[in-house]
């Protein structure tokens, strides 16, 4: 059925530019958003997405251009505007409070704060409406640390619905999901799209936005470099336009393995907290040898990077390192061992928010000449190595003055990557190295690890991804439940025997 | 109504602000001194005439404030490390037990006892503090609880000793102990002037800091521990050291204002030795945004108005209480200006 008129228009943003000292994060960008649509916002880290929304959310003053909401326009720097005019925003990290429930989550912040009592019934029944009507199934009354990451999700897009948002948002929705988990997701974005929501989907994963979106609009360096229907473009063409230059996944090629640097022997630590321990875990870093650990999140890998980073002893077995027995172990010990650390959370262990990129690049290093003699430091020096590797891995920023807390995670990483190879490691451990990266960066990354392999680094690689564990890795271990299975060499075992292995099955008689 | 982070700080706010509360105190002060039944346009005068009219009044503040750049450096460089010292008041007094003890106590005579004093003041001050980071890093005990705590244990303990082993015979029964000899005292920087070497002492510890701070590994590690232990853990910063060895720095420098106190000013040590300067150090350190050479300049103002409004008083015939009744003003002014430059007000 051909549309009569044309949709309504949305959201309407008119040549919004916005810079932080000699960077342009928003270079003129025009675009609309139309009702009954979701529209993919595509682009590297760094690209401008995040900036760009929060010029939406009022969070930053645009330098110059206006945003319109249903025809009128929102005052600039205004952040509870845009909630009142219907945009509601679901941000990659959760804005939840842990020790409450659902309900009150949601209802947190909508009362006013001089109401002496909350009115929980009228709030629980509007609440089961929307969703029943969404298909967003939660219990309401669960504290919100109970619920994993798919349910938080959920709780963020009913609370922003029960604020009458008519447009959702939706930062890198998919980062933190299991493939089922986003199958879920897109079903939801469907329901609300059919109800007539508009949606703005962010996101760097290119199978994602050719499934979901109808449009797809692409930033890239901070402009707007293509608006295209998404039937009429590939993923290919998507990927040369964030880019701006065809891209293809490194394919590791086999090497042949050194000796042994780093042993793990029947290693088990205990449980901490809601972290599962390692039971009986033996493990062989071979130098010019990637060794991949495939495996569901949350099954001992957090364990086996904190001992093999330093930060965890075994309660029993034995770490051998070059052969020898290792005695005492920190991280410290470890660096001194020469074992570089590409640490899982890049924001609260990699980096120091409020340090600058020099600070943040002699973090490891600070105590040896020549950044630091005799305990003085060397700032020039210290200040020439981040020059260096800021130009070296491409690391996109102001300057090295600036705050590591202003880079995007993609820049962030390169800096941490950079800081990790300059020392010249002979172990690397590289933990979830390009999660939420995109291809731009990702790939890089993933060169420079092989491109330290072949210089005969042993390297360990953690992942979700099973595509990057197999694309990179020459050995296969999996993990399930803070087990370790043996290794597998590159292309003995099919996908699907690696699945039934990390969902836990045959463990016993793998090897 | 919200607060909001500015984006940057401008010149504006960052000079108008702190001008704006100065002038803030100045009205209350004035109302104050009104109620008391003086003229509120006379007593700006003889508030500034008292905090810096004449070399006298000069002298005055800059002996006031060297106690309190010796407590503002303490606090600066713990809270730097997120270490919440809340206890300069209880090392300032270890410092000031231990000077008079090695002065009075041990058959030493002449300046040599100077230096002695000195260290042995730094060394109590820096254990005093010990004991709580210990019991925070072991057993992860509140440091701001014991701390807190331990001043008026700290008090208590000195009370029993003013009255017990340490109370001087010829003190005519007043709580107070020997007094130490006059060549043990700290010479003063020009003959005739009333200002002693504890002030050119708190100048150097100061710069001494900045340096620490901002030139050494040390100072690095204490600024990544207080930034993001968990950031700095994983770098190979090894936290408990670095906690530890800021305690020992900070003990130390909070005991240098009671070590200053009692040889270069008092004599002898008493249990009014110090009016709170070890709180008011809390105080003098946030006004310096935990700069150790904004803490000299803090120190400066704080001891001004105190001393101003301290003789304004007496001068108008008001009650001493609008001294301090003043200075409480000007730090709620001066706390509000902070926050106002760092935030703006949002309605909504």
């Amino acid at each position: 059925m051909p549309s009569l008129a044309p949709p309504g228009v949305a959201l309407k943003l008119t040549g919004i530019t916005k810079r932080f000292g000699r960077l342009t994060a928003n270079d003129s960008i025009s675009f609309a958003l139309h009702e009954g649509e979701v529209l993919a916002l595509l682009g590297e880290n760094g690209a401008g997405k995040t900036t760009l929304m929060n010029i939406l959310f009022g969070h930053y003053t645009a330098d110059e251009g206006k945003v319109e909401v249903y025809g009128e326009d929102l005052p600039p720097g205004a952040p509870g505007a845009a909630l009142k005019a219907g945009v509601g925003m679901v941000h990659q990290h959760f804005t939840l409070a842990e020790n409450m429930t659902v309900l009150e989550n949601v209802l947190l912040g909508t009362v006013p704060l001089w109401r002496p009592t909350l009115d929980r019934t009228a709030g629980r029944a509007r609440l089961e409406r929307l969703s029943r009507e969404f298909g967003l199934a939660v219990h309401l009354d669960a504290k919100i640390k109970a619920l994993s990451v798919g349910e938080r999700q959920r709780v963020e897009i009913l609370k922003a619905l029960y604020r009458d948002a008519r447009i959702l948002i939706l930062d890198e929705p998919t980062a933190v999901l299991t493939p089922q988990e986003a199958q879920a997701l897109f079903e939801t974005l469907k329901t609300a799209v059919g109800k007539g929501l508009s949606v703005i989907f962010i996101s760097h994963k290119l199978h994602e936005v050719m499934a979901i979106s109808k449009r797809v609009v692409v930033l890239r360096h901070g402009k707007l470099v293509g608006e295209v229907a998404t039937t009429d473009t590939n993923e290919r063409q998507l990927a040369e336009m964030m880019v701006g230059a065809e891209v293809a996944l490194p394919k590791a090629p086999a090497a042949a393995p050194g000796e042994a640097y780093l042993e793990l022997r029947d290693v088990s630590l205990p449980p901490e907290g809601r972290r599962v321990g390692l039971s009986g875990v033996t493990l062989e870093l071979r130098s010019r040898q990637i060794t991949g650990i495939a495996g569901v999140s949350g099954n001992g890998q957090a364990m086996l990077a904190d001992l093999v980073g330093g930060l965890a002893v075994p309660a029993s077995g034995e770490i051998r390192l070059y052969g020898k027995p290792v005695t005492a172990w920190s991280p410290r010990a470890a660096l001194d061992a020469g074992v570089g650390r590409i640490p899982e959370d890049r924001h609260a262990v990699g980096s120091i928010a409020d340090l600058s990129l020099t600070e943040n690049a002699v973090l490891e290093s600070y105590k040896t000449a020549p950044q630091s003699r005799s305990g003085l430091m060397d700032w020039a020096e210290a200040r020439r190595r981040a020059e260096a590797i800021i130009a070296r891995y491409d690391v996109r920023c102001p300057g090295p003055e600036t705050r590591i807390r202003l880079l995007s995670g993609g820049n962030m990483q390169k800096l941490i990557l950079g800081r990790v190879m300059e020392a010249g490691p002979r172990i690397i451990l590289a933990n979830q190295p390009v999660r939420g990266l995109d291809i731009g960066a990702l790939t890089y990354v993933q060169e420079r690890l092989i491109e330290a392999r072949g210089e005969g680094a042993a390297i360990l690689l953690i992942s979700e991804d099973l595509d990057e564990i197999l694309a990179l890795s020459d050995v296969v271990h999996v993990m399930s439940e803070g087990r370790l299975s043996p290794g597998f060499a590159r292309g003995t075992k099919t996908q699907g025997e690696l699945g039934a292995l990390m969902a836990g099955q045959g463990f016993d008689d793998a090897a | 109504m919200r607060l909001e982070p500015v984006a940057s700080r401008t010149m504006a706010r960052t000079l108008g602000l702190p001008a704006l509360a100065l002038a803030g105190t100045v009205v209350v002060a004035s109302l104050l001194a009104m109620l008391a039944g003086a003229n509120p346009f006379a007593t700006l005068g003889l508030i500034l005439k008292g905090a810096a009219g004449s070399k006298f009044a000069l002298l005055e503040t800059l002996n006031r404030a060297t106690p309190l750049i010796f407590t503002g450096l303490a606090v600066a460089v713990a809270f730097r490390a997120k270490l919440w010292n809340i206890g300069a008041e209880a090392q300032l007094y270890a410092g000031a037990l231990v000077t008079v003890l090695i002065g009075t106590k041990l058959g030493l005579s002449g300046p040599v006892a100077i230096p002695i004093m000195g260290v042995g003041a730094v060394i109590a001050g820096a254990l005093m503090l010990l004991v709580p980071v210990i019991l925070k890093v072991r057993l992860g005990v509140d440091e701001v609880v014991t701390t807190l705590l331990f001043n008026f244990i700290m008090l208590l303990f000195i009370s029993m000793l003013l009255e017990g082993p340490l109370k001087d015979p010829m003190g005519m029964g007043w709580p107070k102990s020997e007094a130490l000899d006059r060549d043990m005292r700290l010479p003063r920087i020009v003959e005739g002037l009333r200002l002693h070497w504890g002030f050119a002492l708190g100048l150097i510890a100061a710069v001494l800091v900045w340096i620490l701070q901002s030139r050494t590994t040390l100072g690095f590690e204490i600024r990544a521990v207080g930034l993001n232990p968990n950031a700095a853990r994983f770098a190979g910063i090894p936290i408990r050291a670095v906690l530890l060895k800021t305690a020992l720095l900070s003990g130390g420098l909070a005991a240098l204002a009671g070590y200053s106190e009692v040889a270069g000013l008092k004599g002898n040590l008493t249990l009014d030795l110090s009016p709170g300067f070890g709180y008011t150090g809390i105080i003098v350190a946030m006004l310096a945004l935990l700069h150790p050479l904004g803490v000299v300049v803090s120190a400066i103002f704080v001891a001004g108005v105190f001393v101003g409004t301290d003789s304004m008083s007496r001068a108008a015939e008001v009650p001493t209480y609008i001294a301090d009744m003043a200075l409480a003003t000007a730090l709620l002014f001066m706390v509000l200006a902070i926050l106002l430059t760092n935030f703006r007000i949002v309605r909504g």
